[in-house]
Formats: C-alpha cells, sequence, structure tokens
C-alpha cells in the first residue's frame, strides 16, 4: 500500500470538523510555520519537494511561487482554483467536501509563505454545498483564532473567503478565473502579463489547484527533501486520481507517483478491474482534454515498457503514442465502447464550453461537434475523417488559452489510434444503427 | 412579484459585498445572481437583472453580459424543480441517455421543456464531477448520484409531493459521494 498524505484520514467520522481534524493533527503546518518559519523558508521546502501543479499543466509549484512580484505597498493574492470542471474529475469535490480543512490549512500556510492578505477560494457552482461545507470549516477557523488577526499570536493576519462561480468550464483556466472572481465573463485574458505580475485586481495573484495547495501542508511537515523522496524523477509525491467509467470501484484514489498503470487498473486496492471481467479497450489517463489511448499504449508504451502514473512516463512517446497525467481524471473504456460515440460527447462538452473569444476554437468545436453527431447518426462522409483532422490542426496552438488544444487533441488522438472505428461507422452506417453503445442503468445495478 | 430582496437575503448580499477590496464589489456578481434567482422565482428576468444592477451600482449590460455566460443562470422561467442530467463521457458510458429517456417519458416532455404544472423542468448539463458515481443528476443544491430508474421515480415522487422551488443555494442538500 502506498504512502498517503493528503485523504489518509478520509474515514475518520466527523473528520469535517475542526475539532478531529485537529486530533488528527490538523493545522500543525500552520503552527510550525507562521512559528519557526520566515515565509521564504515555506517557499524553499516547497521548491526542494519539487511539487507540480495538480490541477493539470504539472508546472513547479515553488517556481511559480518564486515568479510572484512583491512590490512595496501592494496587496498580493492567493487564489484557490476549485473550478474543478475537467471531465472525469471529481478529486477536488472528494477533498473538500470529506477534509475541508486540509484545504483552509493549505491557504493559510501558503499565503504566509506568499504573504498574501486575502485569499479568495474560487469554486464551481455546482459544488454550491461544498462552499457551503468550506464556509463552515472557515468559520470554525476564524473562531479557533487560525484565520482573522494575529493568527495563533503571531503578526501575520489572513481571511480567506469562498466564491462561488457560474457554470463554467473555461474558468478554470486561471485568467479566465480571475476574470469571473472580478465579476466579469470568464474571458481568458491574453498573457503576458501572467497573474504573478497582474492578476486579481491588477495586483500580483499566485494561482494553485485545491490539491497542490492542501499538499502544502504535508511538505511543510516532512520537509521538501522527504516529501521529493516519494514518487519517481520530477514526479514527486502523492497525487489524487478519480477513476471513473467501466471499473469495478471507480473512485478517488491517492497513490505515490510511480504506481505502474496496470496494477491501478487491475489491483483491488484500486480501480479493481473492469466490469464484467471485460477487456480494457482505452483509457484517458489525465481528464478528457488529453489524448485517448488504446489498451496496449496505456499499459506499456511504445518500447514495450510498462507505462507508470508520473508525469514521464504518461506522456513518453509524445502524442504519436503518448498522452499526459493532467488532473488525473482516470477514465476507462471496456470493448464495447463506441470510441466514436464517446468523442461525439466530449466534442459536444468543448463546443458548449468554448468562451467565444477566438474564431478557431469558437467555430472550429462547433464543426467538430456537427460533423462527429452526423457520423454517429450514420450520415457520415468518407471525407468527414480527414476534415476533423484539418479542423483540429487549425485549432490547435491558435487560441489565447489552452481550451483550444484541449478541444483538438481528444479528437486528434482518437483519430490516430481508432481510424477504423470511424471508417466502419462511416462506410457502414446500417451495422451501426441501434446498436447501444453504452451499460443501461439497470445493467450496471445488477452488476 | 416585488423585486426586492427580503432583510434576511438583503444581510447575506451585504456581507459578500463586504468580502472585496473597496470599489471593487463588482466581484459580488456572481454570488448576488445566485441569491437573486433563488429569491425571484428560479430565473433570471430583465427585472431581476436590473435591480442587481441597481444594489452594486452598475450598468445592467454589465449584468447581462455576465448572466448569459454562466450557465447556471436561467434567463427564461423554469419549473420549480430543474432536473440537470450530465451527458459528458464518463456518464454517457454508465446510461446517461438511459437516464433522460425515462425522465423524459415518465414527465411527458423533452429535453428542455418544462411540465404543464410548472412542477419540473429537464434539462441536459456537461460534466458536474460526480463521474465516479454516474450516471447522476443534480437539482437545486443536491446532487443526486448512481441513478437507477427506480431511484429516478422515487426522486420525481418526493420532488411532486413536496412541491417547492429547488434552488443552487439551499441549504438543505442530498449528495452520496
Amino acid at each position: 500500500m502506498g504512502k498517503k498524505l493528503l485523504i489518509h484520514n478520509d474515514k475518520v467520522p466527523n473528520i469535517h470538523t475542526l475539532q478531529v481534524y485537529r486530533e488528527h493533527g490538523g493545522y500543525a503546518s500552520v503552527e510550525k510555520a507562521l512559528k519557526s518559519m520566515t515565509p521564504n523558508d515555506v517557499v524553499e521546502e516547497v521548491k526542494k519537494s519539487g511539487l507540480r501543479g495538480r490541477g493539470g499543466a504539472g508546472f513547479p509549484t515553488g517556481m511559480k511561487w518564486s515568479f510572484l512580484a512583491k512590490p512595496e505597498g501592494v496587496e498580493r493574492y492567493l487564489v484557490c482554483n476549485a473550478d474543478e470542471s475537467e471531465p472525469g474529475t471529481f478529486k477536488d469535490r472528494y477533498l473538500m467536501e470529506k477534509i475541508p480543512h486540509a484545504l483552509i490549512e493549505g491557504m493559510i500556510t501558503s499565503s504566509y509563505a506568499l504573504g498574501a492578505k486575502t485569499s479568495y477560494i474560487y469554486i464551481r457552482g455546482e459544488y454550491f454545498y461544498v462552499a457551503r461545507i468550506l464556509e463552515k470549516a472557515i468559520e470554525e477557523a476564524y473562531a479557533a483564532g487560525l484565520l482573522g488577526k494575529n493568527i495563533l499570536g503571531t503578526d501575520f493576519s489572513h481571511d480567506c473567503y469562498v466564491q462561488v462561480g457560474g457554470g463554467a468550464y473555461i474558468c478554470g483556466e486561471e485568467t479566465a478565473l480571475l476574470e469571473s472572481l472580478e465579476g466579469k465573463r470568464g474571458n481568458p485574458r491574453i498573457k503576458p502579463p501572467f497573474p504573478a505580475i497582474a492578476g486579481l485586481y491588477g495586483c500580483p495573484t499566485v494561482v494553485n489547484n485545491v490539491e497542490t495547495i492542501a499538499a502544502v501542508c504535508p511538505i511543510v511537515m516532512m520537509g521538501g527533501d522527504e516529501y521529493a523522496k516519494i514518487g519517481v524523477g520530477r514526479s514527486t509525491g502523492t497525487k489524487l486520481i478519480s477513476a471513473s467509467g467501466h471499473i469495478n470501484k471507480p473512485g478517488v484514489y491517492e497513490i505515490e507517483l510511480g504506481l505502474p498503470v496496470e496494477e491501478f487498473i487491475y489491483s483491488d486496492e484500486y480501480c479493481g478491474g473492469i466490469i464484467n471481467g471485460r477487456k480494457l479497450k482505452a483509457v484517458i489517463a489525465g481528464g478528457s482534454s488529453v489524448p485517448i489511448l488504446p489498451a496496449e499504449l496505456i499499459l506499456k508504451n511504445d518500447k514495450g515498457e510498462p507505462r507508470l502514473m508520473t508525469y514521464e512516463s504518461l506522456s513518453e512517446g509524445g502524442f504519436a503514442t503518448g498522452t499526459m497525467l493532467g488532473s488525473g481524471g482516470f477514465m476507462v473504456y471496456d470493448e464495447t465502447t463506441s470510441i466514436v460515440k464517446n468523442l461525439y460527447t466530449l466534442a459536444r462538452f468543448y463546443h458548449h464550453e468554448s468562451c467565444g473569444q477566438c474564431s478557431p476554437c469558437r467555430e472550429g468545436t462547433g464543426w467538430m461537434e456537427k460533423i462527429l453527431h452526423r457520423i454517429v447518426e450514420g450520415h457520415g462522409k468518407p471525407s468527414d475523417i480527414d476534415l476533423l483532422w484539418d479542423i483540429q490542426r487549425k485549432i490547435e496552438g491558435n487560441t489565447i488559452c489552452p481550451l483550444g488544444d484541449a478541444a483538438a487533441w481528444p479528437v486528434a488522438s482518437a483519430i490516430r489510434h481508432f481510424r477504423a472505428e470511424f471508417e466502419e461507422y462511416i462506410n457502414n452506417p446500417s451495422k451501426i444503427k441501434d446498436v447501444k453503445h453504452y451499460y443501461s442503468v439497470n445493467q450496471l445495478a445488477g452488476a | 412579484m416585488e423585486i426586492k430582496f427580503n432583510e434576511e437575503a438583503l444581510a447575506t448580499v451585504n456581507k459578500i459585498i463586504a468580502r472585496y477590496p473597496q470599489g471593487k464589489h463588482k466581484s459580488a456578481l456572481l454570488p448576488i445572481l445566485h441569491i437573486a434567482q433563488a429569491e425571484f422565482g428560479g430565473w433570471l428576468s430583465p427585472e431581476t437583472m436590473d435591480y442587481v444592477a441597481s444594489i452594486l451600482n452598475i450598468k445592467p449590460i454589465e449584468v447581462y453580459e455576465v448572466a448569459s455566460f454562466y450557465s447556471m443562470f436561467n434567463l427564461k422561467p423554469v419549473g420549480k424543480c430543474l432536473l440537470e442530467v450530465c451527458r459528458t463521457s464518463s456518464c454517457w458510458t454508465r446510461g446517461a441517455e438511459d437516464v433522460v429517456k425515462h425522465i423524459e417519458k415518465r414527465l411527458n416532455i423533452k429535453e428542455g421543456e418544462t411540465t404543464k404544472d410548472g412542477m419540473f423542468t429537464l434539462k441536459t448539463v456537461e460534466c458536474l464531477g460526480s463521474c465516479g458515481t454516474a450516471p447522476m443528476l443534480q437539482c437545486g443544491a443536491s446532487y443526486h448520484e448512481n441513478l437507477t430508474m427506480e431511484k429516478v421515480d422515487a426522486l420525481i415522487e418526493e420532488y411532486r409531493a413536496a412541491n417547492k422551488q429547488r434552488s443552487y443555494t439551499d441549504l438543505d442538500y442530498k449528495n452520496t459521494l
């Protein structure tokens, strides 16, 4: 069993309350950081830990923190990105719902490191009830002197607020999130300037994912060097993986980075294998935006070596044969799945979520959805596959924010690895008509 | 319906506005729109949006452009219970299409429509972060997960009997994670 640092106490009764959380060692990192470390010490430990952004991009957190501008007399902000909206991803929801104080503790410790007097947790609007849980936790923290003026009798004062969004995937992009937090439409900003220089209200701002901020607490407690010993190479520490799809045990798992993919899928400790003993067909390993890989390429890379759950191993082979760890939204598809129909649900998603600011994304996502719709309805044309390929090529890299790339990659990878299935749809529409491409609900309930 | 917050709602609104630095009160727009939608019939009429603009001392267009951007704000009336069924990949693989068809048949409406008695509106939505407990639907603040047709039927009966408007801001929520 691997080491757990974030959700090891998730089954403890009432761990969502401050009292039980503290009984299990909660808020020790606030105590340690504020009383025995300088802000810079904390930043140094995070740098040493090798922690990388857990929202999907995997950018080194310590480096991101060190970019934060610190002009005299200007407010700095920490903003937590809890806009978890990437299909397949529900790890942050789990963490916030089960152990809300783990995030609040991380917010205080991280804010101390960054010199932020105010922080905001921007949470997706659909998670309204989770926002209630966080607000309750914040209230408890204020009452215990862990938030507010002179925390634990030190000079450090801090306020933390929860902000609910309005239901927009794009607000997971950090500059769109900041726009939304300012009460505007979630249109991503042109960068530079980066938020570290001009973020919320034009002030230097760090935006970090929920899991990233929560990971700061164990790093402060065990030290960056110790944390970096967990994992493989530049993939240090533990990672929350949210597993879903055709597996026996969907859910959120904390793994040590470096776990073999095969073990994650088939071990009873994790996903518990494929439903009904069926064969694995494909996996989207890091949220819907990352390339889908067929079974043979997700279990082993193109050199035949076992694929590991690390940033590097999953991306080995580039996009030709690899993918990305992304957000850890691990979606598993068995042999009955129609890759084309599944791709259609994703193309529809990206079309719905495109903010409309850049033409390639606004128009391209719509065209891809329409073309895929006609293919799954049995009206596809032989030229449609190349047309889809052409459109996604023209979106990728040509937009202000990465949503364009995120919309292009699923299409590209599905065609790259499952072209024959597209051809089948187009050449034999009568064969695919009326075929059910998913499990019926009652079939699963009986399983 | 008079478009004016009651004292309790107004107190919450003022508390929200106080979260932001001086002059940055526009940040309160999304949270206040959620409250307004819950207070004034489950949707944002032009009158409601104008009222929110007046509270924040911003131009009505600043409210319209935001309300029309985010999918949680209804710009047309909806039923007391807005049933939002997730249909993206993981939910799809576990039978979301069945759930939609079942509700359509049961309530005799199509996706996007409202029942004649104004009780239910059916909407399909994109990923709600409930992939491990798929299929699911959201109604107000509650997540209903690991759905079966029996659960859907029971839920519809329960909501019909309670006969009350469900909002994202409701304090009584159900979740099964």
